[in-house]
């Protein structure tokens, strides 16, 4: 007889699944079963269908797809015998999931079962629907369950309630309908359901606020009866390790917790049984710990209670010393949220804490570093930084990363002072360098280039470092660095501080330092692009070794790595032949600013070479392109060193642009350096699209004083490559640029300090008066417009008791001054003046309106007139 | 929301039951029990019982020659989820008398059947032994 037909139960396919040795026998099992499975449902063969589905069940267990017996449940679901529907359900739970469609087909089976007599038929399909209902079959079959909440058999309400959850979930809007019968489960005796019901309720809470509003007001039952329930003598159904019900507990606690937070008067009414919770419960058993837990959480939740937190920091004391490690790690969990709650309690666990990082276990590990790092503040950086770095060395790969990450943060906010800042990095770089971070050894270029007074200092530890710890390639990086930069302070022993030891550091010793970092097989482009601009900077440091070192650059200059190859020409030529330029070349490096620097890699601004200031390394993001931007500087443009706002804002022009302004990166040779600024600047004037000529481009387009004078800050941009130039400012530069802005004429009664000019209008003519306003804005002042209105009489008539009024819409302000004189002389032989200021809100959105009444007698007779100026210049 | 997911799985690495509460395609149930029992089994009788994985907790024990692994959301409980497997055990021992691997392995249905009393939808439902028992005995009994 075939051993793979139907026939064969259950167990014979487990064992002979067991049986098979290697995968590819189970498959072949596995697909026989399969096959077999298939013949079988298509006969439509009723005797065997429940076989089939559990071994399905057990297949798919294995991880193999089984999607073909699905409607085999459905057919086994229909059918009215309890044990082919309690395998069909389960096989429906398993082998289906919310998101396939055969689930509707399901819904119709489901509501009938859940009004089928048969109580536990009514149970499994409530199981089924509490599993993996969707949310269409929910907003069916809602009123059912609903109903079911009520039924008399305790289990089925039980079932009903947990359904009820995966409902609201699901369909957030039918909370409303479960929240009273929610809240008459609480009154319940069974545990069963008295869980279900705790835990519909804080579902309820999450979900809706008015549900929230109504268990506010159960909160008494609850603590009543959770009080039952901790003082109940021994129930042998419910007892686990001593203590009823322990699960129970934890639910109410938890809903307690729900309630309470953020309301001071429920808080109030469960003080008195946690209070007895957290003391009474036995610790022995973790049975009794888990309620300990629980009930911990819950006063740290909810309102302030002087002595339960003390009680509750206190029980988790206890528990951090408990040699239990799962114990530990939920102390030390909890200790997290207990930071923030009061944190001097927890700077008394300090110690301990500490050794939990030490600990063998990873997950203790983890959560103490965690606690360690927000434990830091200035008064313990330094014992703890020192423990926390001894414990680097020992510990192991994967929690090396994470350790060095959070040294170096805890490093970078905490230094109380720039040798102790310098000494920890470098043991941390000494330990671990390859776990370092761009950013960390940045900065610490950075603060070390500010540190002026400890170059010496700085230098010689680095050297000492790399003498036993040359694997560490972020340490060779800044050991690199450092001795080109400060390489003529290690040879001659400058800045030692007292507590150094003595060391005599020759020119050759300094250059194989360099030598080995770029010859080392491991090093990579970065390092070995560092050594040999660290290299060009002592050959001009240290003459007599210009030979030997021009030998190792060379030998780069045939490197397949263009980056190495371009660096070690340009190096090679500049050492050979330029030797004027070449001190001038790698002079000093001017300090980075270190508020700047912070600055910047916060606001993580994308390209920021400062293109004015001599060679700049290490700036955030990362390699050098050094000798073109001084070789701009050099020659092709005479300008001495810009300050520092105009380099910033070559900041603002590269971000504006998109554009790299040390360009000879891109083209090899030095030579080609001329042409990058020009191209710089082509690039300008396509987006200004003004005609310049190209003889000078750049100075004549940016530069005006008038534009630094501009509130607007886009011209702050486009102003600063003026940087790059001489500072002549002409008028007719000005011209064009008054164009972009706004479309403004440059108006001559406007002095040209006050920034831009508006023309003036006429605001209001008729056959007898004419009125013209003049603007002008105040220098940094955008908002507020003075308008000098001058009123012409255009009729014969003298106009006497001459009074202007103005009206303007609610986001302008209007003042006006006295007028110069009420009285209008005729024929426009003279005119009145009136000052008016104009504040507007919505500067930039809005431009101005004004109404205007003007009331005059001439010849004996009142007049008025009324008009709306709504021509005012756009900007205003 | 609370438990994600129950595995059993024995020292070999192989699945004896599995009970998802949260829907995962095949390929992913697969690999997320790989890496899993991998770390689980690796780690020894001193260390805790609670493993961090992305972004849920793992809570496991081991008994005899099988391992119990619960997922839970990282706000739940550990220690009552300790607590849980230790009933969860218990009560599968109640009623196959001295459980074991294989028996598991055989009656996988009813260790189903089981688990969906004491749990549903991730929440804890039932922890009195003869409740959980009752209607299995019964179908028994038919």
């Amino acid at each position: 007889m075939n051993p793979f037909s139907s026939g064969t139960r259950l167990r014979d396919m487990i064992r002979a699944i067991r049986a098979c040795k290697t995968a590819a026998e189970e498959r072949a099992v596995v697909r026989k079963e399969c096959a077999a499975i298939r013949s079988s449902i298509n006969e439509n063969d009723h005797d065997y269908r429940h076989r089939n589905i559990a071994k399905l069940m057990f297949i798919h267990m294995l991880g193999y797809p089984t999607h073909f017996g699905q409607m085999e449940c459905l057919k086994l679901i229909a059918s009215a015998e309890f044990p082919e529907k309690r395998i069909g359900y389960l096989g429906l739970m398993l082998l289906l999931d919310e998101r396939q469609e055969v689930l509707m087909l399901v819904t119709n089976s489901l509501k009938q079962d859940l009004n089928h007599a048969n109580q536990y038929i009514v149970g499994l399909a409530l199981c089924a629907l509490g599993n993996i209902c969707s949310a269409e079959m929910a907003r069916d079959l809602a009123p059912e369950v609903e109903r079911l909440l009520q039924f008399r058999d305790p289990n089925t309400r039980k079932k009903a309630a947990l359904c009820a959850i995966r409902i609201i979930k699901k369909v957030p809007d039918l909370a409303e309908n479960f929240i009273n019968p929610a809240a008459a489960l609480l009154k319940e005796k069974h545990h069963g359901v008295l869980i279900t019901g705790v835990q519909l309720c804080t579902d309820l809470c999450k979900v809706s606020a008015e549900a929230l509003e109504y268990c506010r007001k159960c909160t008494g039952g609850l603590v009543r009866t959770l009080k039952d329930v901790a003082n109940s003598p021994y129930a042998p159904e419910y007892d686990i390790a001593g203590i009823t019900d322990p699960f129970l507990h934890i639910r109410l606690l938890r809903l307690l917790r729900v309630l309470g937070q953020g309301d001071a008067d429920v808080s109030d009414l469960m003080n008195d049984i946690l209070a007895q919770v957290a003391t009474k419960t036995e610790t022995n058993k973790n049975a009794g710990n888990a309620i300990l837990y629980e009930c911990v959480e819950t006063i740290m939740s909810i309102e302030d209670n002087g002595g339960l937190r003390v009680l509750a920091i206190n029980i988790l004391g206890r528990f951090l010393s408990n040699r239990d490690n799962n114990i530990r790690y939920v102390a030390l969990n909890m200790l997290m949220k207990a930071i923030t709650v009061d944190t001097q309690a927890v700077q008394r666990h300090r110690a301990t804490i500490v050794e939990c990082v030490k600990d063998s276990d990873a997950s203790i590990r983890k959560r103490a570093l965690e606690l360690v790092y927000l434990l830091v503040n200035e008064s313990n950086v330094k014992p703890l930084t020192k423990e926390l770095i001894e414990y680097l060395e020992r510990s192991d790969q994967e929690f090396k990363g994470d350790l060095t990450a959070k040294i170096c943060s805890i490093i970078a906010k905490f230094s109380p002072e720039k040798i102790w800042y310098i000494d920890q990095m470098l043991k941390v770089l000494s330990e671990a360098g390859n776990f370092v971070k761009d950013e960390v050894w940045h900065a610490l270029i950075v603060v070390i280039s500010n540190a002026s007074d400890l170059h010496g200092y700085t230098v010689r530890a680095l050297y000492r470092a790399f003498q036993t710890s040359a694997e560490q390639e972020t340490l060779v990086r800044v050991a690199v660095w450092c001795i080109g930069e400060y390489g003529d302070l290690l040879v001659k022993n400058v800045g030692v501080l007292d507590i150094e030891d003595p060391i005599t550091v020759t020119e050759s010793d300094a250059v194989d330092v360099v030598e080995v970092a770029i010859k080392h097989h491991t090093s990579d482009l970065t390092t070995k692009a560092m050594s040999l601009i660290a290299l060009l900077k002592l050959s001009s440091r240290f003459p007599s070794s210009s030979e030997r070192i021009q030998d190792i650059i060379i030998q780069n200059r045939g490197s397949l790595v263009l980056e190495l190859q371009q660096r070690s020409i340009e190096f090679n030529s500049v050492i050979e032949k330029h030797h004027n330029i070449r001190s001038a070349l790698v002079e000093r490096m001017p300090v980075l600013d270190e508020a700047t620097f912070i600055g910047r890699r916060a606001g993580s601004t994308p390209a920021t070479v400062s293109t004015s200031n001599g060679p700049s390394l290490n700036l955030p993001n990362g390699v050098t392109k050094p000798p073109a931007a001084p070789l701009v500087d050099l020659l092709d443009l005479s300008s001495d060193d810009a300050p520092a706002p105009s380099s910033s804002g070559a900041d603002f022009l590269q971000d504006l642009l998109g554009v790299d302004l040390s360009p000879a990166s891109k083209q090899p040779g030095i030579s080609g350096t001329n042409q990058a600024p020009r191209t710089g600047t082509d690039v300008l004037l396509d987006l200004l699209s003004i005609e310049t000529p190209p003889a000078s481009p750049i100075t004549d387009i940016l530069s005006s004083s008038q534009v630094y004078k501009s509130p607007h800050a886009s011209l702050e941009g486009l102003s600063s490559p003026s940087a790059l130039s001489t500072r002549a400012a002409t008028p007719a530069g000005a011209a064009p640029m008054m164009d972009l802005l706004d479309g403004f004429v440059p108006n001559s009664p406007i002095s040209e300090d006050n920034g831009p000019v508006y023309p003036s209008i006429v605001a209001f003519e008729s056959s007898s008066l004419r009125i013209m306003f003049n603007f002008s804005k105040a220098r940094g002042n955008p908002q507020t417009t003075s308008i000098q209105a001058t009123f012409t009489n255009l009729s014969p008539n003298v106009y006497t008791d001459f009074i202007f009024q103005a009206a303007v819409p609610k986001f302008l302000q209007l003042h006006l001054d006295p007028a110069s004189s009420n009285t209008l002389p005729a024929g426009g032989n003279g005119s009145i003046t009136q000052n008016l200021r104009v504040i507007n809100s919505q500067h930039g959105k809005k431009s101005l309106v004004m109404r205007m009444r003007i009331a005059y007698k001439s010849n004996d007779e009142d007049i008025l007139e009324e008009g709306q100026v709504s021509n005012f210049p756009r900007g205003l | 929301m609370g438990i994600r997911f129950i595995l059993m799985v024995n020292k070999q690495g192989q699945t004896r039951l599995a009970q998802y509460y949260e829907y995962l395609t095949l390929e992913e149930r697969r690999a997320l029990e790989g890496e899993i029992v991998r770390k689980c089994l690796a780690r020894n009788e001193q260390q805790c019982s609670f493993v961090e994985h992305r972004n849920y907790k793992i809570v496991y024990r081991r008994y005899a020659s099988l391992f119990f692994l619960v997922g839970v959301d990282n706000d739940e409980n550990e220690l009552a989820i300790l607590e849980f497997i230790h009933l969860l055990v218990e009560t599968m021992d109640r009623h196959f008398g001295n459980v074991c691997e294989l028996d598991i392995m055989f009656h996988l249905e009813k260790a189903h059947f089981m688990l969906e009393e004491m749990v549903m939808n991730g929440c804890i439902v039932e922890t009195s032994k003869s409740n959980i028992l009752s209607p299995i005995q019964l179908m028994d009994r038919a």
